[in-house]
């Protein structure tokens, strides 16, 4: 459910009213920050921040993000037979 | 595999043969009103033109459902005779308007059938109050696209109607083009193993399209890809002359095109989703509004099958032509399963592309 | 596309999917995706038929679109075509259909229906059209209400009078313990739903380990985020463990969004109960705006018929979104009941467990064989 998708800040139109720009791929909406504002550090150009339905609803946390992608590099290929059948059965 | 997960497998093959023969049978119109599904070029359109238009003026052309007729002279010669409405909203959006589209749809659309574009008329249905300064830009954008594509517009028809009666100007334009003698595209032609090209980034147009109507208030920096593509086939077909079939991907996309080609020629088709030519900017477009690229319109792309061995010659022409420098082979024909298009994802999987019930619609969720 | 391509990537689904075959060998596992847009996700990558088989997925009731109750639609259709009302709506319900029809066949027949993509668009609109009584159908989980509770305050501030909300807003926590309480219940596991836990965050989860003993994993909505959370799931089950955890990290805070929370605490409030297509009234499992916001509540200003409208018998989705059975399983499935012609919740959205089914998985496991291009242009970056 929910459709979110990562955008980066590229502008903060009002702060007080809580608008600001955000791109997806080059493509740019104005979003509502106002549910992010609060978070660690504000909102910043720069950031990245998940979107649904024109707001802003989290930060993306890009250490977390680095992490993530680590721990799955960390797992290794150590069933090598399990991969190489499963390369055989699967384009990829 | 344990032997109750087998029969699983079984009764879900019996389960999807079932739904297959539903899916086959002539689509129904249900509707008692008009719908805009019914002019998306989707399922719902297939039931209103086979319920309603195919069953009054029934003959052997129109039955074939392609773009246009292919009608023989009585010296033996065939022309290619197609026609059609525009009423974008809105009327001029980045990279061209309602008057280029106008042109370039109906020439596309004789090209498709392997016809060199010559003549088209021109209709105007005219809301009364409509600027004169408006028409006069829109019919020149018909003029300058009419002589990139090398037609003449030698007919045409003005009317004016109440005001609310249309929304500004609706064109109609209808084109005519002779194939040559050695030209013979046939979606039933198309064999296993024939390869799927398509000219160039798909989503363009629609998205463009999406963003200059302004309710979704999104601002990119893409341009239609609006153009005659008549040039485009004849270099594509002098390189590959057994080419089987073409068709330009407009409303319902490239997705829409391959499953009435699936459909027609009883083929599968499998697209590879890492071939598919589509710019970064149209794919963020399609994350943020949960729609899927291969259903937005193009208009001024094709869909080629060709040959396997006429491929490489194929793809060289298209690449070396300024319509066609982004010409990609997406996918390949296969035997099975008949009638269904599948994508082998960039992950690793594989996922139906089917038909479009209607539009595609933004989705939240 | 930052955040997303890499977790695509088909070299690391090959190590994450050699371990979850090495852990799953001997048993056969049956987990739950809550959430929609992870059903979404499994079917538009084909992740299933990357799966061992030991590892089967149930799709579950996290489509707030799916679960919206015909008579709802009925009283939305009835609001459209109010003389003087527009009625803006996500893209998502414009094909649900109610007892009578769905609000795309309401737009043909004349009502004012307008599709946006956020709540506060329908405020525009709102304050662009005074002479006009503008309607938000507002749909959606603990993710969406925020937003929608913001346009209220938002057009509370600025006194626009002719805007109103027919707030369907639902919760997760209800509908989950519906189906951990149904007795036929099998399964191994959930997959949580990440985007509702940007706003609630993964405590109130608590109860599925301690008061069902089943693990859950938050996950995000990516493929690889998928397979991880699997493998995070049997590693629990592997270790003896069954608690919480977090895949999601990147967009899932421990606390949820306490600016959200309590936003949604000033403007909603629970409702007593709430139908829900294919699961039936469920107590305390849905949103209405408090008191101070009647103004803007489209259900106090507006004469809906209000009728229940019961599910049709043949519809099995009940048994599907609990598990029981596959989608292909249900009499109905693919003849009857087709995204054209949906009976059933499940076949409502492009999230149901049946829509994805029937869009996107049937016959893949038949075709998995690559494409041969030939020496095609990859296509490059623009």
């Amino acid at each position: 459910m929910c459709l979110g998708i990562p955008g980066q800040v590229v502008e903060i139109i009002d702060p007080a009213d809580h608008r600001a720009t955000v791109d997806v791929d080059g493509v740019r909406r104005e979003v509502n920050v106002g549910l992010v504002m609060g978070d660690a550090g504000g909102i910043k150009v720069g950031d990245w921040v998940l979107i649904h339905v024109g707001f802003a609803m989290t930060k993306i946390d890009e250490e977390e993000a680095a992490s993530t992608l680590e721990f799955i590099k960390q797992l290794g290929s150590v069933y090598d037979d399990e991969i190489r059948d499963f390369s055989a059965e699967a384009p990829l | 595999m344990t032997e109750e997960r087998r029969d699983d497998h079984s009764h879900e093959d019996e389960v999807l043969e079932r739904i297959e023969a539903w899916r086959r049978r002539r689509p129904k119109l249900k509707d008692e009103f008009i719908n805009s599904a019914h002019g998306a070029g989707g399922k719902a359109s297939a039931a209103l033109i086979d319920a309603v238009f195919l069953e009054a003026f029934r003959n052997k052309s129109l039955e074939t459902m392609a773009d246009g007729a292919v009608l023989e002279l009585p010296g033996g010669d065939r022309v290619a005779f197609s026609t059609d409405g525009y009423v974008v909203k809105p009327r001029r959006f980045p990279g061209g308007s309602v008057g280029d589209l106008a042109v370039n749809g109906t020439v596309n659309d004789l090209a498709m059938m392997g016809a060199v574009p010559q003549w088209l008329s021109a209709s105007f249905i005219i809301e009364d109050g409509f600027s004169i300064t408006e028409l006069r830009d829109l019919v020149a954008d018909m003029a300058a696209a009419a002589l990139k594509a090398g037609v003449q517009i030698v007919t045409g028809d003005t009317k004016v109607v109440n005001k609310g009666a249309c929304d500004g100007v609706y064109i109609t334009t209808a084109g005519v083009g002779v194939i040559p003698a050695n030209i013979h595209l046939d979606a039933k032609s198309v064999r296993p193993g024939d390869k799927v090209l398509v000219s160039g980034k798909i989503g363009d147009h629609g998205v463009a399209v999406l963003i200059a109507r302004g309710d979704l208030a999104l601002e990119a920096d893409i341009p239609t890809d609006s153009a005659p593509l008549g040039e485009l086939v004849e270099h594509l077909l002098a390189a590959a002359p057994n080419t089987r079939f073409l068709r330009d991907p407009t409303r319902g996309g490239v997705a829409t095109v391959l499953n009435e080609l699936a459909r027609e020629a009883e083929v599968g088709v499998v697209m590879q989703e890492s071939a598919l030519p589509i710019r970064n900017i149209v794919n963020g477009a399609c994350e943020i509004l949960g729609i899927d690229p291969l259903y937005v319109a193009n208009e001024g792309k094709l869909v080629a099958v060709v040959p396997a061995e006429e491929t490489e010659a194929a793809l060289a022409a298209m690449q070396a032509h300024p319509f066609g420098v982004d010409a990609a082979v997406i996918g390949e024909i296969r035997e099975d399963p008949p009638g269904i298009v599948i994508l082998n994802t960039v992950f690793g999987g594989n996922r139906i592309v089917d038909m479009l019930v209607g539009d595609p619609l933004p989705r939240i969720c | 596309m930052k955040f997303v391509d890499e977790y695509r990537d088909p070299a690391a689904a090959r190590q994450i999917l050699g371990h979850i075959t090495e852990l799953a060998k001997d048993g056969h596992y049956k987990f739950m995706e809550v959430c929609g847009g992870h059903t979404h996700t499994i079917y538009k990558h084909g992740i299933e038929n990357v799966l061992p088989e030991t590892v089967e997925l149930v799709h579950g009731p996290g489509c707030p679109v799916c679960v919206i109750p015909m008579g709802r639609v009925d009283d939305a259709i009835a609001v459209a075509e109010t003389p003087g009302v527009i009625f803006t709506s996500f893209g998502d319900m414009m094909r649900v259909p109610g007892g009578n029809g769905n609000l795309l066949e309401a737009k043909a027949r004349g009502a004012d229906v307008r599709m946006v993509y956020s709540p506060l668009d329908a405020l525009r609109i709102a304050i662009a059209n005074p002479d006009k009584k503008v309607v938000f159908f507002a749909v959606g989980f603990e993710t969406t209400a925020p937003s929608t509770a913001v346009t209220v305050m938002k057009a509370m501030e600025k006194g626009v009078t002719n805007f109103s909300l027919f707030c369907n807003h639902v919760t997760i926590v209800p509908p989950l313990k519906a189906i951990l309480d149904s007795p036929d219940l099998r399964l191994n596991g959930f997959l949580g739903p990440g985007h509702v836990s940007t706003v609630i965050g993964n405590r109130p989860y608590r109860f599925v380990p301690a008061q069902y003993g089943l693990p859950l994993v938050t996950a995000g909505f990516e493929p690889l985020d998928i397979l991880q959370s699997i493998l995070m799931l049997l590693r629990q089950i592997d270790e003896g463990r069954c608690e919480v955890e977090n895949q999601y990290t990147r967009a899932v805070p421990e606390h949820g969004n306490p600016k959200a929370l309590e936003i949604l605490a000033e403007v909603f409030e629970l409702r007593p109960h709430f139908e829900w297509r294919g699961l039936g009234f469920i107590s305390q499992s849905a949103l209405k705006l408090r008191e101070k916001y009647a103004a803007w509540d489209a259900e106090l200003l507006y004469e809906v018929p209000g009728v229940r409208v019961a599910d049709p018998k043949a519809c099995q989705c009940g048994e599907v979104l609990k598990g029981v059975i596959k989608p292909w399983e249900c009499k109905v499935f693919g003849t009857a009941c087709t995204p054209e012609t949906p009976i059933g919740t499940c076949m409502v959205s492009s999230e149901g467990a049946c829509a994805a089914y029937y869009n996107y998985g049937r016959f893949t496991k038949h075709q998995t064989v690559a494409v041969e291009l030939g020496r095609s242009k990859a296509p490059a970056p623009v």
